[in-house]
Order: structure tokens, then C-alpha cells, then sequence
């Protein structure tokens, strides 16, 4: 348990610098003057897959990849000079919900990180050259994924988890069809329409002042509006898998196959979320992978990695099971898996097994804070999810109160060990 | 950056103590000087697999126990094997340190190598081979590897070869351990929030009853001189091509390790310590192969090591352009810094680069731990205190005679990766997992 002392020094409200600019940006900043350099990281509450049509799939991502191309004031090279010059680093991406952003430099550099950040939210300029650059590149980097058994079990496993009509079914980054016929017209009105300051979190971390932050994110995004901007779109529920649906993607010539198998878990700002996360901890993370690792790893010696994983975030994302394995062994991950997924079901986890997590999930928030990023994209989270700036002080309560009865029936809730997806890519046995 | 003590324990332990208390976190390393360029053929990757075996647990603390005890008490751990050394670390919440030093000196004397407990690990270890080798990447690698170090230890992967995997044995495995796993073979390094005098007497306490070993003289065969470029072929399914070449560098403590450590930032990026932490897009390379449509990315490596290893450059070929098209690319960019053609500017922004990215990678204590730790091993933790002062002092000049002598075609392995397309899968739709 951590003491009260540690407890104080967590990221708090008080702590934290809060300020609403009057066109819905929120600032957050957090003043770390042990540290040399400067995180800055946020994210836009539109600009997502989410926005777009299924026929464009990738203008989100290929719009956010296209903003550090080229601006009003900046061309491609000039803009990563800025930034190169001095050992700086800013990014922007899009993912299904939104729009993230972030980089770092040294504490003296914010005020650049600031201007970056601004000149490619809002004055890109989408050079015809460079969206062409962008698109080779992504097309060379998605047939390589291809032979990627990871990414072909991860794909065959979200498209049979959720139907068509679910944006979950699609990768933000896009296919092979519809790449080809996303213009940089289309990556401009796309920008023009979805990005604006309404909703915007910027979180700012490191050896700066919190009034500092404020000011400059004022004096660069302050006046920055756009009436067109959407409201936030609320990501659709899913219904739970009811039968079990298998899937195999063959890949000739490899030496593994890749297996994921799952179904539709909570969102993060489920009820059932904390419970979730225990349970998935016990089933295959905490230790050695949890109950999965120790089954398939350590005592059946059939993988390197074996897993499970709780998507959470905005929507109904997947609760799933993972595992690297030879192609004869597949069929026995799979059953050792189902059998401990049935074993929870069944059987209540034992009082040691809840009280280590409850040690695990609380007692690894100052590891967890300890550099500029973590806290940056902490503070991001309890923003994003209204998890409110004292989270963090509450959130050892939060997690005391749960009992292996919530685990039991957050796992009935969610999983029937005789209906859930599994998909397979790899060679042939 | 200058507060590190060094003690040299009784028993020949090194041990590096920087406090840091700007979080109540603590990081405790245990590296041992052995890595896979000491090891034999029958033998490749025993230094790994020795590794794994280190969390089979010992009487005092069982596997299963092991397991749960760091994340019980709210710390991380993890280990590594490189070329050049077997380490071991835990970072902790600053109060439960303690654990982490009972464990590790526990792990140096008495792990058990139970065979039921080796066989069980042979097949994860071939399964993380195999995971490997479903990259096409790990294959060209393998093969540059093999053809630029045809006596030397680096010329095998760190995971070893699959014929040693399937025959070493529980008695070769324990043998290793017993013989290099000892205070005196050993850099032990602990950052972060405590009180020096204190630590060092916890250590002596905890470290210094264990005795010294005898160190047989390490297996490293010097790798004699180059005499001519090599060139190796790897034709995988897919469709995506590789080049990379591969030139010869010096051992990390070298003076001329410095001027190619600003030569391949002016090529590629910046690649000291905390360089992957910024981008590259106006380096060379990146200019006249990325941004001319010839390559969907480059990317440079410069690794400090104990003997002489390798310079690489990594280029994926894009869609419609030969990997001929990419090599004739690539060499031209190279002959024009052969001949001189690098300037002042660029030098100076590889430093300022690596001034900054350095100052990132010595936030945290897991990372300057593990730094110290590093260059301890490759001569002294000073390399990493002296870094950014060392390439202070590279001059252009410097950088221009390093292009001249270490970029030359007739001490280089090119490597191509050749797909030989997606057979029945051609039309298959391509897509990443992301959110």
C-alpha cells in the first residue's frame, strides 16, 4: 500500500494548473523542475475514423500524418528543422475516436513545441507532393503487414468481433482499395471540417512554469475557432458474441502462428471497467502473465508470449486472449486458454490472488509517474475518460473496495467460455 | 551528472551507487560480463537461455512466488542479453528496494537448472526463435551477421541457432551459470532515492560473503581483416524489399567511435543514448531516399560494443522502385561524404541532437542505471558521464577522415532482402492494429 506521503506527491488538483480558454481548450500543466526537458501532449476530441466514411477509410489517419507536411509559415523541411535543430519532437495521429497529439524538448524549447503545435493544427497546407510520399509509404508499409501474423490475426479477429456497421470492424489506417482514392482535397476539407479547438486537452509536463504554458497556449491557439467543428460522436455499443466463430488467416512460410481470441469487453468509463481490469489482470497479465501465462508459458512451454489484454477506452473495445505459438500447438493454447477463462466463471479467484492485485494496481502509480511522459499522459486520461485531477488520490479506494465476488461476475458478464471469436494466422500445421 | 561512486567489493564485485531523489523510486542492476560473443558453436545463445532459467526461482524464492512478489510490491523487472553481457534489473518503489537486493544476490549462487524446468524452457525459447523469424528482417540480420564475423562470437544471433537450442542440455546450461555468474564477473549499479552510505552498506552485507570464482579467459576471437566487399541474398515470401549495408566500427571505447556517432546522426538521425527519441527527417538519408519516393524509411544503428562491430543503414524499398535503384541511391549519397562533402552545420546539429537526447535519457532511474551499467561493461561508466564532452571535440575534419575509413566498400556486407510476393494471398487487404 502506499503511504500517505507518496500519496500527497501524486499529480492532485492541487498540483495540477487548470485553465478554459474561452474557445473550449482546456490546459492543463504540471511543473516538474527536476527535470531538463518538456513533454507536451493532448488530443482533439474529433478528427477520428470515427468521422469518416467506410469507403474513405484512412482519411483520418492520412489527414493527421499530413499536417507536419507542410504549413503557412513552414514548408516540410523548414517545419522538422524547427524541431530537429534542437533535438525536439512532435508528432500528430489519428486514431478511431480523435485526434492525438504530442512531443518533447528541453524546458527551454516549449515555447517552439507551442508554435509547432499550433501552425499544423491550424494552418497545414496538404502539398500535393507530400501526400503522395505519405500514401507510397503507407501502401509499402501495409503490404508488408501482409506477412505480419500479428497484424493478420489482430485484423480477422476485430472483423469478426464486430460487424460492418461497427467502426471497431475497420483499421483506422485504412486498406490497399481505398488509399489510392483519398486526395489531398478530400485530407483538406476533412481537416477544415473536423479539427477545431472545442474539446482540445493540452497537457504540458517538465521544467516549465504552469503560467508560462497558459499564456503561450493563449497567445498561439486563443483565437483559433471553427464553427463547422462536429460534436463529439459517441461510439456505438456492440452486441456480445453468441456463438464461437473461428477464423484462419494461412500464411505460407512462417515459422509461428499468431492467435487471438476474445470478446466485446467494457469501455473505460464502464462501471464494470475497474472490476474488468482486476479480472483481466489475474487472467493474463499480472506475474508471469497471469493464470494464461503460467498455463501456456511456464508450465506448457508453448510460447514466448501469452496474454490477455482489455482494450477499454471510448467504446465497447475487445477483451482478449494472445499467444505466439508453433502451428501444431494452436489448438492447445486455445483449450488451456478457454479453460481458465471457464475457471473464473466458475470458481471464485482466490482472496490471495485479489489482495496481490490490489498490492499490484496501487502500489505501481510512482513508477508509473515518474518520468515527464507518464504523468503527461496520465493527466491526459483522467481528462479524457472525466476521471476528475484527483483520480489518482482516489484511486487506491476505488480499488481496495473490490472482492473476487466483482471479479467473478464482471468475467460472467462478459465471457462464455462456449461463445467468443478466435482467429489464427500462420502457416498451416 | 558527476555524483556516481564506485567500489570495488572484496570478491571483485563493482558496484556504482547515484543518488537521485527526484521520485521515491530506486533502480537496482546486475549485470554480468558475459554476453553471446563469448559463446561456442554447440553452445549459440546459452547466455539467453541462462537468462530465462534465472527466473525458475531459487529455495528462498520459489518460481511462483518470484513471479508475483515485484508486481505485489508495485516494482517492474526484466532482464537482457546482448552481445556483450547478461543483466538483470528491478526498479522499485524507493521503500522496497531491499527486496530487489536480496533477490539478485540470492540469483547469483543458487538457482537450481531443475531439468523438468530447462525442457519446459527449450520449447519457449525456440517458440521466441520462431516468433523471430516470422520477421523477414530477423533473417537478413542473421545472414549479415554471419557473413561479416566469420570468427568472431558476434557472428550468431543473441537467441542462438536452432540446431543448439534443440541439443544443449541442463548440464551445459547450469556449467555456464556456475562459472560466469559470480561477484567478481559482476557490475552491479543502484539509482535513485536513498542514502548512499546506507546502500553500500546493505550491498556489503548482502554481496560481499559471496565468494569470488576463478573466470576462465572469456572466448572472444579477434575477427581478422576484411578483404573485399560481401554480399548476402535472403529471398522470404512478401512483398516488400530490404537493403541494408553494413560497415565496420570500432569497439565503443574507441576515439573513433565518437566521430562515426556524429557521422551516422548526419546520415540517419541521432542513435547515442536516448536517440530513437527524435525523428530523422532531415538527415541525409532521409532527404535523398525517403523524400524522393525511393524508400518508405531509413534508419541508421551505431551500437557501442565491446569489440568491433557494425555500422548499418536499413533501407525499405518502396512500392515500384528495385532494390538496384536503392543501393545505386544509397552508394551515391555515401560517395559524396567520402569525398568530403559533409558541413559544419550538420556536425553542430548532431550535437545539439545529442545533447538533448541524451538529457532525455537520463530522466529516469531505469535508464541511467541501466546506462552505467552498460558502460561499465564496454570500459568504464565515465564513457557515459563523458559523452556529450567526447563529441564536443569531433571536429568536421574528424567526421570527414571517419567517412573516408570506415565507409569503404571493401570492408562492407550488403545485404538484400528479396520478396518473392504474396502467392495465393496476393489480393489479401492489408491493415495495422491501432486504435
Amino acid at each position: 500500500m502506499l503511504n500517505n506521503t507518496v500519496l500527497r506527491s501524486m499529480p492532485n488538483p492541487e498540483t495540477i494548473t487548470r485553465a478554459e480558454l474561452p474557445n473550449g481548450i482546456t490546459v492543463l500543466a504540471y511543473e516538474n523542475p527536476d527535470a531538463k526537458s518538456v513533454v507536451l501532449s493532448g488530443g482533439l476530441d474529433c478528427g477520428g475514423a470515427i468521422n469518416e466514411r467506410p469507403e474513405h477509410n484512412g482519411l483520418a489517419v492520412m489527414t493527421a500524418g499530413a499536417l507536419m507536411r507542410g504549413t503557412q509559415n513552414h514548408d516540410f523541411q523548414s517545419l522538422a528543422a524547427s524541431l530537429e535543430d534542437v533535438g525536439a519532437d512532435f508528432g500528430v495521429s489519428a486514431g478511431i475516436h480523435g485526434v492525438s497529439f504530442g512531443g518533447k524538448a528541453l524546458g527551454e524549447d516549449l515555447a517552439l513545441l507551442v508554435d509547432v503545435m499550433a501552425e499544423v493544427l491550424c494552418r497545414p497546407t496538404f502539398p500535393t507532393d507530400h501526400i503522395e510520399l505519405l500514401r507510397r509509404e503507407a501502401l509499402t508499409w501495409m503490404k508488408y503487414g501482409l506477412q505480419d501474423t500479428r497484424r493478420q490475426a489482430s485484423k480477422a479477429f476485430r472483423e469478426a468481433l464486430y460487424d460492418a456497421s461497427h467502426p471497431y470492424h475497420y483499421s483506422p489506417r485504412g486498406t490497399l482499395e481505398t488509399l489510392p482514392g483519398l486526395s489531398a482535397a478530400m485530407l483538406q476539407a476533412f481537416h477544415a471540417q473536423q479539427y477545431g479547438p472545442q474539446g482540445m486537452t493540452v497537457v504540458v509536463v517538465g521544467n516549465v512554469r504552469a503560467a508560462e504554458v497558459v499564456a503561450l497556449i493563449q497567445a498561439k491557439l486563443g483565437d483559433w475557432a471553427n464553427p463547422t467543428q462536429p460534436v463529439w460522436s459517441a461510439v456505438p455499443s456492440a452486441p456480445q458474441v453468441d456463438e464461437l466463430r473461428r477464423s484462419f488467416v494461412p500464411i505460407p512460410g512462417k515459422s509461428q502462428s499468431d492467435v487471438i481470441l476474445g470478446v466485446v469487453g467494457p469501455s473505460r468509463k464502464s462501471e464494470d471497467f475497474q472490476a474488468a481490469r482486476m479480472a483481466n489482470s489475474i487472467l493474463g497479465e499480472f506475474g508471469m502473465m497471469g493464470r494464461v501465462g503460467e498455463n501456456v508459458r511456464v508450465k506448457g512451454g508453448m510460447a514466448y508470449y501469452a496474454y490477455s489484454k482489455l482494450e477499454g477506452g471510448h467504446g465497447p473495445g475487445g477483451w482478449s486472449i494472445a499467444a505466439g505459438v508453433n502451428p501444431v500447438n494452436v489448438d492447445h493454447a486455445i483449450e488451456l486458454s478457454v479453460k481458465e477463462v471457464r475457471r473464473m466463471t466458475e470458481e471464485f479467484v482466490t482472496e490471495e490472488e485479489i489482495s496481490d492485485n490490489k498490492s499490484y494496481f496501487t502500489g505501481r502509480m510512482p513508477l508509473q509517474l515518474e518520468s515527464n511522459e507518464g504523468v503527461a499522459g496520465t493527466i491526459l486520461s483522467m481528462m479524457e475518460y472525466d476521471l476528475g485531477l484527483d483520480y489518482l488520490v482516489r484511486m487506491p479506494d476505488i480499488i481496495n473496495r473490490l472482492t473476487r465476488e466483482d471479479v467473478m461476475e464482471v468475467i460472467r458478464r462478459y465471457w462464455r467460455p462456449d461463445a467468443y471469436v478466435v482467429s489464427v494466422a500462420g502457416p498451416q500445421a | 551528472m558527476s555524483n556516481v561512486t564506485k567500489h570495488v567489493l572484496d570478491n571483485g564485485m563493482t558496484v556504482l551507487l547515484k543518488e537521485v531523489h527526484a521520485a521515491p523510486v530506486v533502480s537496482w542492476w546486475v549485470l554480468y560480463r558475459i554476453g553471446s560473443r563469448n559463446e561456442r558453436t554447440g553452445q549459440t545463445g546459452i547466455s539467453h537461455w541462462v537468462e530465462h532459467m534465472m527466473f525458475k526461482g531459487t529455495e528462498q524464492f520459489p518460481r511462483q512466488e518470484l513471479e508475483k512478489m515485484i508486481d505485489r510490491q508495485g516494482g517492474s523487472w526484466n532482464a537482457q542479453t546482448s552481445f556483450d553481457y547478461t543483466a538483470y534489473f528491478e526498479t522499485m518503489p524507493a521503500d522496497r528496494i531491499d527486496l530487489a537486493l536480496r533477490l539478485e544476490a540470492d540469483r547469483m549462487q543458487n538457482v537450481a537448472f531443475v531439468p523438468e524446468e530447462v525442457a519446459s524452457e527449450r520449447t519457449v525459447i525456440i517458440s521466441e526463435r520462431e516468433g523471430s523469424e516470422n520477421s523477414p528482417m530477423f533473417w537478413l540480420a542473421e545472414e549479415i551477421n554471419a557473413a561479416a564475423f566469420r570468427v568472431h562470437g558476434y557472428h550468431h544471433e543473441i537467441i542462438g541457432d536452432m540446431a543448439d537450442l534443440k541439443t544443449m542440455t541442463r548440464d551445459d546450461l547450469y556449467n555456464h551459470y556456475h562459472t560466469y555468474y559470480a561477484p567478481n564477473n559482476a557490475v552491479a549499479v543502484v539509482v535513485g532515492a536513498f542514502n548512499s552510505d546506507e546502500m553500500l552498506a546493505r550491498i556489503k552485507e548482502l554481496y560481499g560473503s559471496i565468494p569470488a570464482r576463478e573466470l576462465p579467459h572469456p572466448f572472444a576471437r579477434p575477427e581478422p581483416e576484411q578483404n573485399g566487399e560481401r554480399r548476402v541474398k535472403v529471398e522470404r515470401p512478401g512483398s516488400t524489399a530490404f537493403l541494408e549495408m553494413a560497415f565496420r566500427s570500432p569497439a565503443g571505447n574507441h576515439a573513433d567511435y565518437f566521430k562515426l556517432d556524429v557521422l551516422i546522426s548526419v546520415l540517419t538521425g541521432p542513435s547515442g543514448p536516448g536517440g530513437g527519441n527524435i525523428d530523422n527527417k532531415t538527415s541525409r538519408l532521409y532527404r535523398a531516399l525517403v523524400e524522393t519516393g525511393i524508400a518508405a524509411s531509413v534508419d541508421g544503428s551505431l551500437y557501442p560494443t565491446v569489440d568491433p562491430f557494425l555500422m548499418s543503414l536499413t533501407v525499405t524499398v518502396s512500392e515500384g522502385y528495385t532494390l538496384e535503384e536503392a543501393e545505386a541511391a544509397l552508394e551515391a549519397q555515401l560517395e559524396r561524404v567520402r569525398q568530403g562533402d559533409i558541413t559544419e552545420a550538420e556536425v553542430a546539429k548532431a550535437k545539439k541532437q545529442a545533447r538533448a537526447s541524451f538529457a532525455y535519457s537520463t530522466e529516469g532511474v531505469t535508464g541511467q542505471a541501466f546506462w552505467l551499467a552498460f558502460c561499465e561493461n564496454i570500459g568504464s561508466y565515465t564513457w557515459f558521464e563523458d559523452y556529450i564532452d567526447r563529441l564536443d571535440t569531433v571536429t568536421l575534419a574528424d567526421v570527414v577522415e571517419a567517412a573516408k575509413a570506415y565507409l569503404r566498400p571493401q570492408s562492407r556486407v550488403v545485404g538484400w532482402l528479396i520478396p518473392t510476393g504474396m502467392g495465393e494471398d496476393d489480393e489479401m487487404e492489408g491493415d495495422e492494429d491501432v486504435e
